[in-house]
């Protein structure tokens, strides 16, 4: 083959991935696990390594989990809003710290505040996997028989816990 | 009626780009030069059109006219006049505009400085930007419009995202698109001559003051995007190798490769093929840039609104121009022949190989901005890749690069020998290694990228002084004086550009190496010390602003017991948007800064702080501002401006016998 071709190749090949990118919207992936039972995991937790958070532990409740990571600069955006989520009391989000190191993600928490009641730890992303995560922050809302209700991809607004989060947790609450 | 007459006028614009595109380009392939001559006229045209389009715009955003949808969605009646001017540029419509406006100034410019160049050749450049202006606007008219009307009227404005209301919003995306844009001069010169066949030093000597020009303001840009980051998302980091940042950072590295291969085609005839793939290279990765931003593939901190049929046509455009300049050059660079011969051991050489090394890098930077998008599209697993990547595929690149940045300049053309090569160096490499191992037991800490930073900076530094006492003792001049003023300044831009690389190492390290922080419950009254500093919180108070309202905490900073500075931290919140901001407060200085920002209330007053000592953090952004000054050095080498004043070129090949020559 022509070498001077080369370039030409491999833009084809960049051109063909970017317009199959276009077809994936990153922030409103239908995620398949919608409707399906969470993924098992046991994992350490952040503050106390030695114990374990799983979601076996909260069947019965509606929860939100959220994978964040201090690297992650989406998550400073949605933290406020998981603050506010938090302190109303109205549902609790659980934290997974996704891909990070202990240190950073400790500081990162003593620096903007803990909206979580427990963190569990996900240091090589295996869980990351299980859930679909396509990038951190993510959030999942689970009901009370530990389905997977809801994915957010992305960070959190107020607009949508609104409208979206706050209504799903009322009506998986009442069932 | 104003936005109409602004959409009028991009309409026309577009008729205007339609005739430029085709009609010069098609008059340099058959020798008309009637059909030459509209080149110059209609790009000038275009220039004013969206001129007026722009004028416009801005009206409609100082008039606080809500009926215009854009302005309705990215302004407010409170935000004031230099921020509502800036959103122009806050959405994806307004940007559009302005890369289309930066565009045809750059067209403009040509127009202006291009006496000495040969008809055909101006024909074909003002064409190709032509063509590349034609597809900005076509895009605007079908599904970006920024003058699509709003009826009825909005009462109020939902307001510019609060993080982009800051003065560095006002200058930093001209600068930048003066930078992307700017590479298409370059682009248009590579294509022009790929058609034309002449691919040769002259055009290689033409296109380098522009490539300059385009470098200095995207280096000045990505330096204040960054210096932006810094002091407005509140936790004092100055890169964060997000897609937004990527699509800035790729071009620039393309961009430098293409100065120093462009230095060796003017100055030996070589790397001609080279060149054109760099030039090509460097304006589709602005272009690529710009899909990336605006198309949504990406998830980014810069979150914009998307539009599927947006990114459609703009991977369509970006397929047409990039794969149509790709093909062209695949058809015609294989007859431009390989330029003269050298060893690997030569100042060529050495270029070639930092050549490779910055390519590579951009490589990885791609790379790495678009691998989660590969491996989500062949369904192989969502993933997202962070600094972390970046940090350990990136340095190591440069670190080669850097060192040879040093010994490029001194070695000979052709053939270099190597052991004459460390003889001229072997001073300027102890002293910088010795310092660099020194250096760091002084101050107190020694790890080895510390060391390796600091021998690489002083390794610049060195080399540079050893290259310019060289230098002087090969020119004329009565006294060191004169000598100094008789180096061509295009020789103190590179070295200037240089030692900016040098400068720009010794802030990275030494904010790696040395910078504390500290995140402290504060009450009022109460006192932390940070890098030798002690901050004294002395509490709160409400403060209004046009648009925001917000509490100020005041911080007495003293060192030693005397007074350094008061900083007024702020956390403000919009209404409209209902969003909350913190200001940082900085203390900038040349040795440190200091930088305080206000986390979360707590009760009674008191509140959770950042204090952060940067040592040095200001070289960063400093060696930026002087790798841009290097620039304007070199532009203004005596040698262009000659070349300007020139009416007409000492030989003009027509188009004719230079096609029968490259066939």
């Amino acid at each position: 083959m022509n070498r001077f071709l080369l370039p030409l190749s491999i833009f084809v090949v960049v051109v063909v991935f970017l317009g199959v990118g276009l077809t994936l919207n990153p922030r409103e992936i239908p995620s398949p696990l919608v409707g399906k039972a969470a993924p098992e995991f046991s994992q350490p937790q952040l503050y106390d390594q030695e114990k374990i958070f799983s979601p076996a532990d909260l069947k019965g409740k509606v929860w939100l989990l959220n994978f964040w990571a201090s690297w992650c600069s989406g998550c400073k955006t949605e933290h406020p809003v998981l603050m506010d989520l938090a302190k109303s009391g109205q549902v609790p989000i659980y934290g997974m710290d996704y891909k990070d190191e202990r240190e950073e993600a400790l500081n990162w928490l003593r620096r903007w505040g803990n909206p979580y009641p427990v963190i569990g730890v996900d240091q090589a992303g295996r869980v990351g996997i299980n859930y679909g995560v396509y990038g951190v922050p993510e959030t999942y809302v689970i009901d009370k028989h530990g389905v997977i209700r809801y994915k957010q991809i992305g960070p959190l607004d107020p607009g949508t816990v609104e409208t979206k989060i706050l209504p799903l947790v009322k009506q998986l609450e009442s069932q | 009626m104003i936005p109409e007459i602004g959409h009028f006028a991009l309409i026309l614009a577009l008729c205007v780009a339609v005739v430029q595109g085709s009609l010069p380009i098609y008059g340099a392939a058959v020798g008309n030069s009637a059909l030459m001559a509209i080149a110059r006229p209609a790009a000038r045209g275009q220039f004013f059109l969206v001129l007026i389009a722009f004028g416009c715009l801005g009206y409609a955003f100082a008039e606080k006219d809500f009926s215009v949808l854009y302005v309705a969605a990215t302004s407010n009646s409170q935000l004031p006049l230099h921020y509502r001017l800036a959103a122009i540029w806050g959405a994806h419509e307004g940007s559009l505009l302005l890369w289309t406006f930066i565009l045809t100034v750059w067209m403009f410019a040509v127009t202006l400085f291009s006496a000495h160049l040969p008809d055909t050749m101006r024909s074909r450049i003002l064409g190709v930007m032509g063509l590349v202006s034609m597809g900005f606007l076509l895009f605007m008219l079908t599904v970006s419009n920024p003058f699509e009307r709003l009826i009825p009227a909005a009462l109020d404005g939902r307001d510019l995202n609060p993080l982009l209301q800051d003065p560095g919003m006002v200058i930093h995306p001209p600068m930048l698109y003066m930078g992307y844009v700017g590479f298409s001069v370059a682009f248009a010169f590579a294509i022009a001559a790929l058609l034309g066949g002449n691919l040769d030093a002259a055009w290689a000597r033409w296109s380098r003051p522009w490539t300059t020009v385009a470098w200095c303001f995207l280096t000045v840009g990505i330096a204040m995007g960054s210096g932006w980051a810094y002091y407005e998302l509140g936790w004092g980091g100055w890169w964060f190798w997000d897609p937004v940042e990527n699509a800035s950072f790729m071009p620039w590295l393309a961009g430098t490769a293409l100065i120093h291969s462009l230095a060796v085609t003017d100055k030996r005839g070589g790397f001609k093929v080279w060149t054109v793939l760099l030039a090509i290279m460097a304006f589709s990765l602005s272009l690529l840039g710009t899909f990336l931003v605006r198309s949504g593939v990406l998830t980014s901190v810069h979150a914009f609104a998307t539009d599927p049929k947006r990114g459609l046509f703009i991977l369509v455009f970006l397929a047409v121009v990039i794969g149509g300049s790709l093909a062209l050059y695949a058809w015609r660079a294989p007859r431009v022949g390989l330029g003269g011969s050298f060893a690997m051991v030569s100042r060529e050489g050495m270029l070639l190989a930092n050549n490779v090394l910055l390519v590579a890098a951009m490589g990885s930077v791609l790379l790495g901005t678009l691998y989660p998008l590969f491996l989500d599209a062949l369904d192989l697993g969502k993933i997202s890749v962070g600094p972390p990547y970046f940090d350990s595929v990136f340095a190591p690149l440069m670190a080669p690069a850097v060192f040879l940045m040093g010994i490029g300049p001194l070695a000979q053309w052709k053939k270099a020998n190597l052991p004459d090569l460390a003889k001229r160096l072997r001073w300027a490499f102890g002293v910088s290694l010795v310092t660099a191992l020194t250096l760091p037991f002084v101050m107190g800490k020694w790890t080895p990228l510390l060391s390796l930073g600091l021998l690489l900076a002083i390794w610049i530094v060195t080399t540079a002084v050893v290259g310019l006492r060289e230098r002087l003792a090969h020119v004329d001049g009565h006294g060191l004086a004169g000598r100094l003023a008789a180096v061509p300044r295009s020789y103190w831009g590179m070295l200037v550009a240089h030692c900016g690389i040098a400068v720009f190492i010794v802030g990275v390290t030494m904010v790696k190496g040395f910078e504390t922080e500290s995140d402290v419950r504060m009450n009022v009254g109460e006192t932390a010390t940070i890098g030798g500093y002690t901050f004294r919180f002395d509490g709160t108070q409400d403060v209004v602003g046009p648009n925001y309202t917000a509490a100020r905490g005041t911080f007495h900073v003293s060192w030693d017991g005397r007074e350094t500075t008061i900083l007024y931290p702020e956390k403000r919140r919009y209404p409209v948007q209902n969003q909350i901001m913190t200001e940082a407060a900085i203390d900038p200085g040349l040795l440190r800064d200091l930088y305080v920002s206000l986390g979360e209330p707590l009760d009674d007053g008191a509140w959770s702080v950042r204090l952060y000592h940067k040592p040095f953090v200001d070289w960063i952004w400093g060696g930026c501002l002087i790798m841009a000054l290097g620039g304007v050095l070199a532009v203004s080498d005596r040698r262009y401006r000659l070349a300007w004043r020139k009416q007409e070129p000492a030989v003009v090949p027509s188009a004719r016998t230079v096609r029968r020559k490259v066939a």
